[in-house]
């Protein structure tokens, strides 16, 4: 067993146990704990992979971005967690045999057992490249070059997104007094000021 | 059988990508772990993308997994908006309880 095997046998079970506390943890904060501990097993698996780039990725925008919101609106709303319980256990035995029966599935096709699908001499044997080798600025020749126009939509699918969240969750409520600068700005002297003339009056 | 293969991280990402399954089940009253649980099989999905990306040594796999990323990321910004309009109005994220449209 080498290093790699270890690493990987290693981070695969951390991922499976943080998945598994992902769905059965009974607040949902410690879901969302359970979900960053996945995405950083994850990123560490993707590192063995020789994807740097995109593990670090992971790290800094689901890590440090997704899952804080996520964790913000968790403790912004105000839920009733026994409520939420209910059905738990009356589901248990139909989303454990379903969830077994896929993994089966999938796993008969490209798992070690079964029909070897994946025999084909090209997926053998993994390309290592040395130490030098930039995996950022590989992706980053070939997204700024052949992938520019899905990248450019990528970037106009992220503005529809902002658009979208803000325009959902702004309100205006109706009792809250607003400034409105148009008015203001046309008022008039005489709009605000008024001059009384009267005679002045002697000191008792 | 110890040495990690493709195979490996197929079969890993297919048992993520079926506990993601179970959780959409178990915790189908809890919006926000639903939402998690979409996040989860996404990753998997990324998975099989990465291990194929490196052992037929084509960078293509981890372009499509970035804008994965991307869409993933929108998604849950929406999804939370969503969610808190949503909490908003009926104060509960019950999902038996969005029945208005009949659906």
């Amino acid at each position: 067993m080498t290093f790699i095997d270890f690493n990987f046998y290693l981070f695969a079970t951390l991922l499976i146990v943080a998945a598994l506390g992902v769905i059965t943890a009974r607040n949902p904060v410690h879901s969302a704990l359970s979900l960053v501990l996945a995405f950083f097993a994850c990123s560490a698996l993707w590192i063995l992979l020789e994807a740097e780039f995109l593990a670090i990725v992971l790290v800094l925008v689901y890590v440090g971005a997704v899952m804080v919101l996520f964790l913000f609106v968790v403790m912004m709303l105000d839920i009733n967690i026994e409520q939420m319980r209910k059905g738990f256990v009356r589901y248990l035995p139909i989303g454990a045999l379903i969830a077994l029966i896929l993994a089966a599935q999938m796993i008969w096709v490209v798992g070690p057992v079964g029909p070897d699908v994946l025999a084909d001499d090209s997926l053998q044997q993994a390309v290592r490249h040395d130490a030098d080798y930039s995996n950022t600025k590989e992706l980053g020749r070939i997204l700024y070059t052949q992938y520019v126009l899905p990248f450019e939509i990528a970037s106009v699918i992220l503005l529809v997104a902002i658009v979208a969240a803000i325009s959902l969750t702004l309100r205006r409520r109706p009792k809250t007094k607003y400034q409105t600068p148009g008015k203001q700005i046309k008022v008039k002297r005489n709009d605000r000021l008024r001059i009384v003339k009267m005679d002045a009056e002697a000191k008792e | 059988m110890l040495t990690v293969s493709l195979s490996s991280y197929l079969t890993l990402a297919a048992i993520l990508f079926a506990i993601s399954i179970a959780g959409i089940f178990l915790n189908r009253k809890n919006v926000i772990v639903l939402l998690m649980c979409v996040e989860l099989m996404l990753l998997a999905a990324n998975i099989n993308f990465i291990a194929f990306s490196h052992y037929l040594n084509d960078t293509a796999g981890q372009i499509f997994v970035f804008f994965i990323l991307t869409v993933a990321a929108a998604e849950a910004a929406i999804g939370l908006a969503i969610l808190v309009v949503l909490f908003r109005n009926r104060r509960s994220i019950d999902v038996d309880q969005l029945n208005e449209m009949k659906g």
